[in-house]
């Protein structure tokens, strides 16, 4: 039987990984070194690495972000950690002016290979300031790489190429699934960024999803397989670079396409796809480019309430029963 | 970790206390390139020929010369968007520094940077930072960085005091004390947060060096138009933060002649106070000591021509340089040189 491993082990062994094959991988974000991480994310590695490569920080995330720029432009790989991705607000400026802006601004000169990986989106509880769903934040801003897996495989071989990466990628990883199973990948496992992959095959319809909204999208898909509707199911993986060119390919062969985001409708990143599809799909269509997103409303805190705005799997498979039957 | 770099001498042995007059006119002369630069992208704004905005430096050239003189040529320089003085200082030339201004494709950054990105990478001047106090914190990390190769170089931010209200020099000051980092901060305290007199804006009267005892942290306080003042303090901070003795703060009293940006002529700042400010120009204050030390006015004036050549020529060539290749406006995003971001 094949190894099986959590989501949240497989963002610690896809950084343990990094680390032993170049010296100049380092960490640091706050609870990440003796505690672990609050989300169990980086067990192990300070064991392993000790405290000259796995740096624990105050709770200041300009300084945290703002040290693995400086760090970047001058030798190292650094892969900083912002706790809730509600919290890249706290050093926006680094995100959004410093970092995805140097090497264009400079004309060239200098290049900012790091990695900030960030727990992101809704389904525990935390309530508007630690549940959210943010991974269209960075879709606004030219000069990022934004990677969302969706599984323990996809985590190890997504985060080897971002660290290997010489662009600043920002990381999401779900809270939802990081107690997920899936099998434990190879040695030297590598996805790289920006190449969609289709999980379920099917004709009637092109789901498009991202992150947690792919098993949603996998047991919508299997709940309409039931009605004789066949839907498939593509994982973005990534919404820059994004694989534009495999849903086109499959709304080409479906006619149809949902996209399932939960990220908020107003801004989100499925509204860039559906553009893009509009533009350059329109004569495949036939039927509406249809999002299912979070609903414009801050996130809220009670269980039935929160259920009641991220896309949800009997949402989702309504929407792609009256897109399918017009 | 590797060693990668070379370990190349500063211009002045760590410590020493008196420079050579051939260093003070050497200073001078750098001092006296970076004022006639100024003055130049001054009038060349006024014609026309320079887009957008400056922040001239002329007033504060010894914080930028004094400094530089007393670090490495391999130590990181973090400047904010008046920063011409120490991309000059760090070794960019005033033409392609006058390019830049002038969207040339000679320009230090292709024309894609402009007065307020001024960075030349090959001098190890990692930038010119345009959101206030933003770059300190990018500081610690190249010092970070230098520490972990175990390289012994320093990193200096250089700030103005406006950016001492801001919360990235707060997050910036812990972290460098907590960590230890070979990191200077270095504040240009030229009185004013654009319009504003820093004094009316701020809790203490020392807005750097009156914050680092919070953080555990020695503060210098330095005379930033006497540029043997400044390089003889950074000198002692840098040979500190290269052993060990991690960071240090140094806020440098100095005047901005110009206004803040543009064409500003800084009419919120009193006569008297302007008046008291020019008669310690740094250039003038640098030519007492020289005579003082026996270097008679001819020499200080050919050096104060030689600049005046030299940037009379970088003029003229910045003038005759190319305008940037619109094909670049689409290169450089990311580290492959292109700008594509989807299939």
């Amino acid at each position: 039987m094949a190894d099986v491993i959590t989501y949240r082990e497989a963002v610690a062994t896809s950084i343990a990984r990094e680390m032993r094959r170049d010296p100049t991988v380092v960490c640091l974000g706050e609870d990440i070194g003796a505690a672990e991480g609050v989300f169990k994310t980086t067990t192990g590695l300070f064991a392993e690495f000790g405290p000259e490569r796995v740096w624990d920080t105050p709770i200041s995330e300009q300084a945290i972000v703002g040290a693995a720029m400086g760090a970047a432009m001058t030798g190292l790989r650094p892969v900083a950690e912002i706790m809730f991705s509600d919290f890249l607000a706290c050093c926006w400026d680094y995100v959004a002016n410093e970092i995805p802006k140097m090497r264009y601004m400079t004309g060239g000169q200098v290049t900012v290979p790091l990695v900030i990986r960030t727990a992101n989106g809704g389904g525990l509880g935390f309530g508007a300031q630690h549940s959210q769903a943010v991974e269209n934040w960075g879709l606004a801003v030219p000069g990022l790489k934004i990677v969302a897996p969706s599984t323990p495989d996809d985590v190890v071989g997504l985060m080897a190429s971002a660290i290997r990466s010489d662009d600043p990628v920002l990381m999401f990883e779900h809270k939802k699934l990081l107690a997920s199973k899936g099998e434990a990948p190879g040695e030297d496992h590598l996805v790289p960024l920006g190449a969609a992959t289709v999980r379920r095959r099917g004709d009637d319809v092109t789901l498009v999803a991202l992150a947690a909204t792919v098993p949603t999208a996998l047991e919508a898909a299997e709940r309409l397989a039931g009605d004789g509707v066949s839907a498939e199911v593509i994982d973005l993986r990534c919404l820059v670079p994004m694989d534009a060119r495999t849903v086109l390919e499959s709304v080409a062969r479906t006619s149809r396409l949902v996209i399932v985001e939960e990220n908020p409708y107003q801004g989100g990143w499925g509204a860039t796809l559906a553009s893009i599809v509009a533009e350059e799909g329109f004569y495949d269509l036939d039927a509406p480019v249809t999002r299912v997103a979070g609903e414009c409303v801050p996130l809220p805190f009670a269980a039935n309430l929160e259920a009641a705005v991220v896309p949800s799997v009997d949402r989702l498979a309504d929407t792609v029963r009256r897109t399918v039957n017009g | 970790m590797s060693v990668a770099h070379d370990m190349p001498a500063p211009r002045v042995p760590e410590g020493q206390e008196e420079p050579t007059v051939e260093l003070l006119l050497e200073l001078f002369e750098d001092m006296a390139v970076i004022r006639a630069t100024e003055k130049a992208a001054y009038d060349l704004f006024m014609s026309g020929l320079v887009k957008g905005t400056t922040h001239l430096a002329s007033g504060q050239e010894a914080v930028a010369v004094g400094a530089s003189a007393a670090l490495r040529p391999d130590d990181y320089v973090f400047a904010t968007y008046r920063g011409h003085h120490h991309a000059m200082a760090r070794g960019a030339t005033p033409e392609a520094c006058l390019a830049e201004l002038m969207s040339r494709a000679t320009g230090l950054c292709g024309g894609k940077g402009g007065s307020m990105h001024l960075t030349s990478a090959q001098n190890n001047m990692l930038g010119s930072y345009a959101i206030v106090g933003s770059h300190l914190p990018i500081a610690c990390g190249a010092a970070w960085s230098a520490k972990l190769r175990g390289s012994d170089q320093v990193a200096v931010a250089f700030f103005g005091d406006g950016a001492t209200n801001i919360g990235a020099f707060h997050e910036a000051l812990n972290l460098a004390a907590v960590w230890r980092l070979p990191v200077l901060f270095i504040c240009e305290n030229n009185l004013y947060m654009e319009y504003t007199p820093i004094k009316s804006v701020t809790a203490v009267a020392q807005p750097a060096a009156d914050r680092a005892p919070a953080y555990d942290l020695p503060a210098e306080l330095v005379d930033g138009n006497d540029v043997v003042a400044v390089l003889r303090t950074v000198s002692r901070a840098a040979a500190r933060a290269r052993t060990g003795g991690g960071p240090t703060v140094i806020e440098a009293l100095t005047y901005r002649q110009y206004g803040h940006s543009r064409a500003d002529p800084a009419s919120y700042r009193p006569k008297e106070e302007v008046e008291a400010w020019l008669a310690r120009d740094p250039l003038i204050l640098l030519a007492e000591r020289l005579k003082a030390r026996g270097v008679g006015e001819e020499a200080v004036s050919e050096a104060r021509g030689r600049a005046q050549e030299l940037v009379a020529k970088a003029v003229e060539a910045a003038k005759a340089a190319p305008p940037a290749d619109p094909s670049t406006a689409f290169t450089d995003v990311w580290a492959d040189g292109g700008a594509q971001w989807r299939t």
